[in-house]
């Protein structure tokens, strides 16, 4: 055994009748079971995944053909899919049954995908750690007493456990590739406005988008090439045509001129970090690369430009849980407006109710010029540092956060510092360009091994480039068939 | 002129809300129709279930921009959507898309010329939203209920300047307003149904002066007259309090049209804040010339257009053709029936006199069971001879209670008309030797004296005879006589 297969191999052998669907959902249903003491999952139904399975092999048995056959997806907990409950990992949604599928499960699902269950976040998406779960608290599998990253925590580690040979994340400000640093995983945030939003739970609506999470890079690019397009459902999709980006994952990077931004290789970022990544690039060098020192200038406001957006946008899409129309409603409200406030203060998390707070005042009248206008205005600036940088290169190459993954309980105290882990991942959101994150390299600390994610940022619609240069990082740098032993806490 | 009103000047704004005529919500695929079952026609969409998201309905863009060519406005060139925060039983998602800094249109005028004085008063805008849904709160168990049909339901919101200076003048308003939006297929524009609701402004300030007064926001309002006495009444209130060496308060009343008075709602000070902002799930989107364009060319005739076309190309009387136009489905069932006969005169007299004649107790023309084909046909009938006007009033009259076509009525009811001139001299003749002195009149040059002799002849052939022939049998008797 020559460690998980690639998603490819999957569907291969599930296509060509060697494997069944239902074969290949049992043994990671089984997986799941074995490391439940990680916290990734927070939904999980042997018998519906296993009808689904079922389903598929039938389908494959009718001759349809199904890029994706029988391969297991694990779906963060924000996205809807039908038979699943989509909880957010909060309290206010304990038991909600969506009525439809987001379009990307719906897509998943047509090209043969199956639910595998649903998997662990930090409330509504809103957290650097996984910590602020409301059921459940989720492991790096490199150390279990060790966070994942978040939001996309249980994803990041279901994949990096092969619990899942492959998960969606949905990456507000860093949810997705941040993660997948701390756990060795491949994770892509698409060009905002590539992938649907339709049936993702809102957070920040116009940074949101939903990406694959992934063991390798050819894996992320088949995910997205199913993922991508217009959806009628979602104004904010473009209506420009998707280019397949599989088919070119091998493709190199023979006279690409990659960025390295001064303003990403600062004191703030761990030694190790910078220089796992620097190595990242000379590989890319190595591979026929040219690269180039830039500059992003606005980069130390992206920070608090990320926070006043995300958390403007975030108390208006929370505003609907007001336990009315479905979710859990206070049992001792006695009029409307204890009905709003009883259920709020109950059923959200501590770190929702500070992020709407500072979201309602953000927005207030008042307020509104000098902190949402404002941020509005510096959102343009960041994104003309990239327009400009992209003038002299094809792709900015920069580490993924300042540091490895942290214990738990060690930031969960003080949210600012949590807040500084979205450090070098924020920008790539309010300027809408998508980034992808490759592990490079470990820390080689003492006695505890932690990965270390080369984060890629390009210009819109430049995922192709993107994975392209990943895929050289991969092999240069990583062996994805490697599975950390998450029995016990380093 | 009331003598609060010779002391004081009313200054009144009106925000009128109206549902537009779409087949579809603003947001979703949800079917606009009133009096369904409750929640009947919801979907994730408009129920706001968290992962939905909003879809722009273009063809309410398009009638909004039908409204602001109506009214001389600026169509924006990029329109974009924004966030209404408050917290309200009835709208689900926390917030209603509404559009705050970039309208569809501004500016505009609204002239008072079929219900005014010709008064022209300046828009300041007209944007796009959708309605909440519809609490229903039960009083004894003290529970609510909540119905999200009309949840989603495109609205425009047309706001006034403050150029209205009587409850008259808010009344002409909205009618000439209205008489605009149901003649260009814009919205029903029904009070009752919910279809169009008004809030007013109202504050007063010494006649003469020009700086505008603390001014009060009247709500609850449903009904043009309602409008009118709530405004009456308001001007009422402030002077009283003004009179009094009392001061207006800036706030939000609920007018009571039963007691006829209005009652506080809210200080200004408790107005909520709505923290607008953009909706990121709704980019702003461009209105191109072309667009706009299409839309004017598919447009229906304005009002005043119409009126011209009346007078001048059919002949109508001012006050024949406003009555035709104030009501657009009488309009439109005037219309039908000229393309039908072609006399667009004999058919505005047939249906503004007779058939108005036979409707009564605010029967609408659209339940009317005589259509355009049937006046068509009358008209058509006389002009060829077959009725004279008295025989086809007779029809009609049948027609409206069961209307089989008029031909088998003329048959059941023996009306053909006689035009049969031997048989009309001998009556004349007789009528001449009964009448000595109508025709010693008529010699003598006093025409009307013929009605006796027509008249006799009429009641002969039992009112069938034909009034044309029998003149003119009569003059040529008179000649030999
Ligand atoms: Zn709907």
């Amino acid at each position: 055994m020559t460690g998980p297969l690639p998603l490819k191999a999957i569907a291969d052998s599930v296509r060509s009748g060697a494997r069944t669907s239902v074969d290949v959902a049992t043994e990671y249903l089984d997986r799941i079971e074995r490391g439940a003491a990680l916290g990734a999952f927070l939904a999980v139904d042997r018998a519906r995944t296993l009808a689904e399975a079922a389903a598929v092999d039938a389908r494959v048995a009718r001759g349809e053909a199904l890029p994706l056959a029988g391969v297991p997806v694990a779906v963060k907990d924000n996205i809807h899919a039908v038979g699943f409950t989509t909880t957010c990992a909060s309290r206010m949604l304990e038991g909600f049954r969506p009525p439809f599928d987001a379009t990307v499960v719906e897509k998943l699902r047509a090209a043969g995908a199956v639910v595998l269950g649903k998997t662990n976040l930090d409330e509504f998406a809103m957290g650097s750690s996984t910590e602020n779960s409301a059921y459940v608290a989720c492991r790096n599998p490199w150390a279990t007493d060790r966070i994942p990253g978040g939001s996309s925590g249980g994803s990041a580690a279901a994949v990096a456990a092969n619990l899942a040979p492959a998960a969606l994340g949905s990456d507000t400000g860093g949810s997705i590739r941040q993660p997948a640093a701390l756990t060795g995983t491949v994770g892509l945030k698409p060009t905002y406005g590539r992938v649907s939003r339709f049936g993702l739970v809102a957070f920040g609506s116009s940074l949101d988008q939903v990406g694959p999470m992934t063991r390798r890079v050819e894996d992320a690019a088949m995910l997205h090439d199913v993922l991508s397009g217009h959806d009628p459902k979602d104004a904010t999709t473009s209506a420009r045509p998707h280019a397949p980006t599989a088919p070119h994952v091998g493709d190199g990077v023979r006279g690409l001129r990659i960025g390295l931004p001064d303003e990403y290789f600062g004191d703030a970022v761990d030694s190790e970090i910078r220089a796992s990544v620097e190595s990242a690039g000379r590989a890319l060098e190595a591979a026929g690369a040219v690269l180039k020192r830039v500059s992003l200038p606005h980069t130390p406001h992206a920070i608090p430009t990320y926070y006043i957006v995300a958390t403007s946008e975030a108390s208006s899409n929370l505003a609907r849980y007001d336990g009315v129309h479905y979710g859990r409603r206070h049992p001792e409200a006695v009029d409307i407006a204890s009905l709003f406030t009883g259920s709020r203060s109950a059923y959200l998390g501590k770190e929702v109710k500070r992020r709407i707070l500072l979201g309602t005042w953000c927005l207030s009248s008042g307020f509104y010029d000098a902190f949402y206008d404002r941020a509005l205005r510096i959102r343009s600036l960041l994104k003309a540092d990239f327009d400009a940088a992209f003038r002299d290169v094809d792709l900015v190459l920069c580490p993924t956060t300042p540091t490895p993954a942290w214990r738990l309980g060690e930031k969960i105290s003080d949210p600012v510092q949590m807040y500084v882990a979205d450090i070098l991942t924020g920008a790539c959101n309010l300027a809408g360009i998508p980034g992808l994150v490759v592990p490079c390299g470990t820390t080689g600390q003492k006695d505890t091994r932690l990965p270390i994610g080369a984060q890629l940022l390009g210009p819109a619609w430049s995922e192709s480039l993107l994975l392209r240069a990943g895929a050289v990082i991969e092999a240069a740098c990583w062996d994805p068939s490697f599975v950390p032993s998450f029995g016990s806490a380093s | 002129m009331s003598t609060t009103l010779e002391r004081w000047e009313p200054v009144i704004g009106l925000e009128v809300h109206v549902q537009l005529g779409t087949a579809t919500k603003m947001f979703c695929g949800c079917r606009n129709l009133f009096g369904a079952p409750p929640n009947a026609l919801t979907c994730p969409v408009c129920l706001g279930l968290p992962g939905a998201l909003p879809v722009p309905n273009r063809r309410a863009a398009e009638l909004a921009i039908r409204f602001g060519l109506a009214v001389g406005g600026t169509i924006a060139e990029v329109t974009r959507f924004d966030r209404k925060q408050y917290f309200y039983p009835d709208l689900p998602k926390g917030y209603q898309i509404s559009q705050d800094k970039g309208p569809i249109v501004t500016g505009g005028t609204v002239t008072t010329s079929f219900f005014g004085d010709g008064k022209t008063i300046r828009l300041i805008r007209a944007h796009l939203e959708e309605d909440a849904g519809k609490g229903q709160h039960e009083e004894s168990g003290g529970s609510t209920l909540v119905d999200l049909n009309r949840c989603g339901i495109p609205l425009l919101e047309i706001v006034s300047a403050p150029d209205l200076r009587s409850a008259e003048d808010a009344w002409a308003y909205l009618n000439e307003l209205r008489l605009t939006l149901r003649t260009l297929d814009i919205s029903e524009c029904d009070m009752e149904k919910g279809s169009l609701r008004c809030d007013v402004n109202v504050s007063i300030r010494p006649r003469g002066t020009t700086p505008f007064g603390d001014r009060v926001e009247l709500k609850n309002l449903n009904s043009f007259r309602g409008v009118e006495r709530a405004i009456r009444h308001e001007i009422e209130r402030q002077a009283a309090l003004l009179e009094a060496g009392g001061k207006v308060e800036l706030e939000t009343r609920l007018w009571d049209d039963e007691k006829g008075e209005s009652r506080l709602m809210r200080k200004k000070e408790s107005a909520p804040d709505y923290r607008y902002f953009p909706d990121p799930d709704l980019p702003p989107f461009a209105v191109g010339r072309a667009w706009v364009d299409r839309v004017a060319a598919e447009a229906p005739e304005l009002p005043l257009k119409r009126l011209e076309r009346y007078t001048s190309v059919y002949g109508l009387s001012d006050y024949d053709a406003k009555v035709l136009i104030t009501d657009p489905s009488i309009c439109r069932y005037f219309e039908e029936t000229t393309a039908l006969c072609n006399d667009p005169k004999n058919a505005a007299n047939w249906i503004t006199s007779e058939l108005f004649g036979l409707m009564k107790g605010g029967v609408s023309i659209d339940d009317v069971k005589v259509r355009p084909t049937h006046i068509a046909e009358l008209v058509a009938l006389v002009k060829d001879g077959t009725l004279n006007v008295r025989s086809a009033r007779e029809v009609l009259a049948k027609q409206y209670e069961d209307p089989r076509p008029a031909k088998e009525w003329v048959e059941k009811l023996g009306l053909v008309q006689v035009s049969d001139r031997d048989a009309l001299v001998a009556i004349v003749k007789k009528g001449m030797e009964m009448n000595p002195k109508a025709v010693a009149d008529l010699k003598a040059g006093k025409e009307k004296a013929a009605g006796a002799i027509v008249g006799y002849a009429m009641k002969e052939t039992k009112g069938r005879g034909n009034p044309a022939i029998l003149n003119e049998i009569l003059a040529e008797l008179l000649k030999t006589f």
